[in-house]
């Protein structure tokens, strides 16, 4: 076991998906000699050759679209858009041909692609670096969406991710890159795509999250500990497929929900979670389920006043954490 | 020609970049402003020499790297300072920062961090100036990577079949982040897709703010005139790194010392600067008087900038809607 950061642990996962399967390629925008601007393929190229760790323009619907025919034609490609607020011109590769494509051909083609994008905010990106992009994906039936919080999940996952053989959209919280550090096993190990992990055990009342706001509501289920309020802390990993099974058991035990995540509250994954757990749950449940999410607002403003405002952080958490303890 | 006043006001508007640029990365190295900024430096002239060709009136797009594009538009140094320091006197509120000094009471429709997506907002405003039978033209600053997106490609398709009054100037610093242009495009100029497009494309000096001056008021003769649009590039060079501080997370080597030392010997103040003093325009004293004067500006911007309130948190609900509607 070592510690590593999230960004290291994503790393390591794409080099030895690309030692096991020479098929697995990467492609994206300065992934090449500088190894991405995060620097989750750095050394990649001197180990795998510019043929397999491509460096491209600026030309994101043809970073996915060209990912895409690689992925019909028997490549396992590794796409990476550098800032998901960048993937906008890549969406109509994504949702309007990728998701479909196993579906519209009755199964005959399958797109073992995944699509690697860092998102999220809290680091004063402003409008046009601080994108959460998970609903849209998280709407589109065809895809998979991962969202790992941890260094152990985030490689576990995104080895899973690149053996899949649907398209997946695998989203890495840049927050999380550098700050959250944890043990990773040295030797060979996945994580199946469709289960949720317990981050945090607990009786009191449910929290249902992930990303960086895993982490902060961890932060505020330690905060609020001591006053009697024992949260379990449920990190979901994967949007799609949704681990339905590990919440409505959780909720089934504690009789009340709290969902947070960074993206804008209406039609948000808390909004789904919110009705399934009415439909399948609805007697179980204690209190008004309760949503700690991005306000309704176009994008993450830069001012550090206002960023803040719209991160849903520790303290907000906690304040909701108490206010339906007391429910 | 440009008279003595408008060839000083070049001058003026060159030091003011570089000078609030300077400002810039000493607030970015002490932590005043912080997330990613995009130094304009060794650019200066490509801006100002295509602004000073436009009217009061004429509209631009900008793009990540636009500290220069509203100065050289003859914007104000104070709110834009304001705005990279997230305060609520800036361009913008404070919502904006480094990558959004829409600062429309010169024209300037918007810059966005997202490379390409300007370009046919320029379109438009062109479309619009047609569509309202008025002469104002307009220019979109863009760089050599966006010119691989989709986006610049289809803009300037329309643009040239429906003969609209848009100048593309291609700012064509020679790197993407990391990427050279020599590696991503395929021509061995930007220029040279304008035959694509059946318009005239013309490569520039872009370290000469009068031949970039000249370049683009024959583009803006063309455009106003109901020609069409022309694709103007200006090599030019960018002396620090694709955003401040982000050299320190891996030395890139992407490009050589030999190679930025080449160009800082063609500064584009420096050039302007040797042509006043040769023609007799302004004498060396004049100009560092003038420039002691920018410095003294740039200053008081950042002295107004540091002392200006952050937005009140209350404000993340603000102006989402041209006709607000109710919020819980």
């Amino acid at each position: 076991m070592a510690v590593k950061s999230v960004i290291e642990a994503v790393r390591e996962a794409i080099r030895e998906e690309m030692r096991r399967d020479p098929t697995v390629f990467v492609m994206g925008e300065d992934v090449g000699a500088r190894g991405g601007v995060f620097l989750a393929t750095q050394g990649l190229m001197e180990e795998f050759g510019e043929d397999r760790i491509i460096d491209t323009p600026l030309a994101e619907a043809s970073i996915v679209g060209i990912a895409l025919g690689a992925a019909f034609r028997g490549q396992r490609p590794l796409p990476e858009i550098q800032f998901s607020d960048f993937v906008w011109p890549s969406v109509n590769q994504l949702i309007g041909e990728a998701a479909r494509s196993c579906y519209g051909t009755n199964g005959a083609v399958q797109v073992p692609m995944t699509v690697r994008i860092p998102y999220g905010g809290g680091i004063r990106g402003g409008l046009f670096h601080s994108q959460n992009v998970e609903t849209h994906f998280f709407h589109t039936p065809g895809l998979k969406v991962v969202t790992p919080s941890t260094p152990y999940d985030a490689k576990g996952l995104l080895k899973s991710a690149i053996r899949d053989n649907n398209p997946v959209v695998f989203l890495e919280h840049k927050k999380t890159y550098r700050l959250v550090r944890g043990e990773v096993p040295d030797g060979e190990y996945t994580l199946p795509l469709g289960v949720a992990d317990i981050k945090r055990p607990g009786n009191t009342l449910t929290i249902v999250s992930y990303g960086l706001t895993l982490h902060y509501c961890l932060e505020a289920a330690q905060e609020v500990a001591p006053e009697g309020i024992d949260a379990e802390v449920i990190d979901l990993r994967t949007l799609t497929p949704l681990d339905r099974e590990t919440i409505l058991t959780s909720v089934r035990k504690t009789g009340k929900l709290l969902i947070a995540h960074e993206d804008n509250v209406t039609g948000g994954i808390g909004a789904e979670i919110a009705a399934l757990v009415a439909d399948q749950a609805f007697e179980y449940l204690d209190g008004p389920i309760a949503r700690v999410c991005g306000p309704d607002v176009p994008t993450m403003p830069f001012a550090q006043t206002l960023e803040d405002a719209y991160i849903p952080d520790p303290t907000k958490i906690a304040t909701a954490l108490r206010r339906l303890a007391a429910y | 020609m440009l008279d003595k006043t408008a060839l000083t006001e070049m001058m003026r508007r060159m030091l003011r970049i570089r000078h609030f640029e300077e400002a810039v990365i000493n607030l970015v190295e002490r932590g005043e402003i912080v997330g990613a900024a995009h130094s304009y430096i060794g650019e200066e002239a490509v801006a100002v020499g295509a602004c000073m060709a436009l009217r009061d009136d004429d509209w631009m797009t900008g793009n990540h790297r636009s500290h220069g594009h509203p100065i050289a538009k003859g914007g104000n140094v104070r709110t834009a300072m304001a705005e990279l320091l997230g305060k609520r006197t800036g361009i913008c509120k404070g919502k904006g920062g480094s990558m959004h000094l829409a600062d429309f009471s010169i024209g300037i429709l918007g810059e966005s961090g997202i490379l390409g997506s300007s370009i046919p907002v320029a379109v438009g405003a062109a479309l619009g100036s047609r569509l309202q039978g008025n002469d104002r033209v307009a220019v979109c600053f863009f760089g050599d990577g966006a010119s691989n997106e989709g986006a610049f490609h289809e803009s300037i398709n329309l643009a040239a079949i429906w003969k609209l009054p848009v100048i593309f100037l291609c700012e064509n610093n020679q790197y993407a982040v990391t990427s050279s242009f020599k590696e991503m495009v395929a021509s061995d100029n930007i220029s040279d897709r304008a035959a694509a497009y059946s318009i005239p494309g013309v490569l520039v000096d872009g370290q000469d703010a009068l031949a970039m001056h000249e370049a683009v008021t024959q583009a803006v003769a063309r455009a106003r005139s109901g020609q069409g649009p022309t694709l103007v590039e200006g090599r030019t060079y960018r002396y620090y790194d694709h955003s401040l501080g982000l050299g320190r997370i891996v030395r890139d080597s992407y490009r050589d010392d030999d190679e930025l030392e080449q160009w800082r010997q063609r500064d584009p103040l420096d050039i302007h600067r040797a042509h006043l003093i040769e023609q007799n325009i302004a004498t060396p004293e004049e100009l560092d008087a003038l420039e002691a004067q920018v410095k003294a500006e740039i200053e008081e911007a950042v002295t107004f900038a540091r002392e200006s309130p952050y937005p009140d948190p209350s404000e993340v609900w603000e102006d989402m809607f041209a006709d607000p509607i109710p919020l819980e």
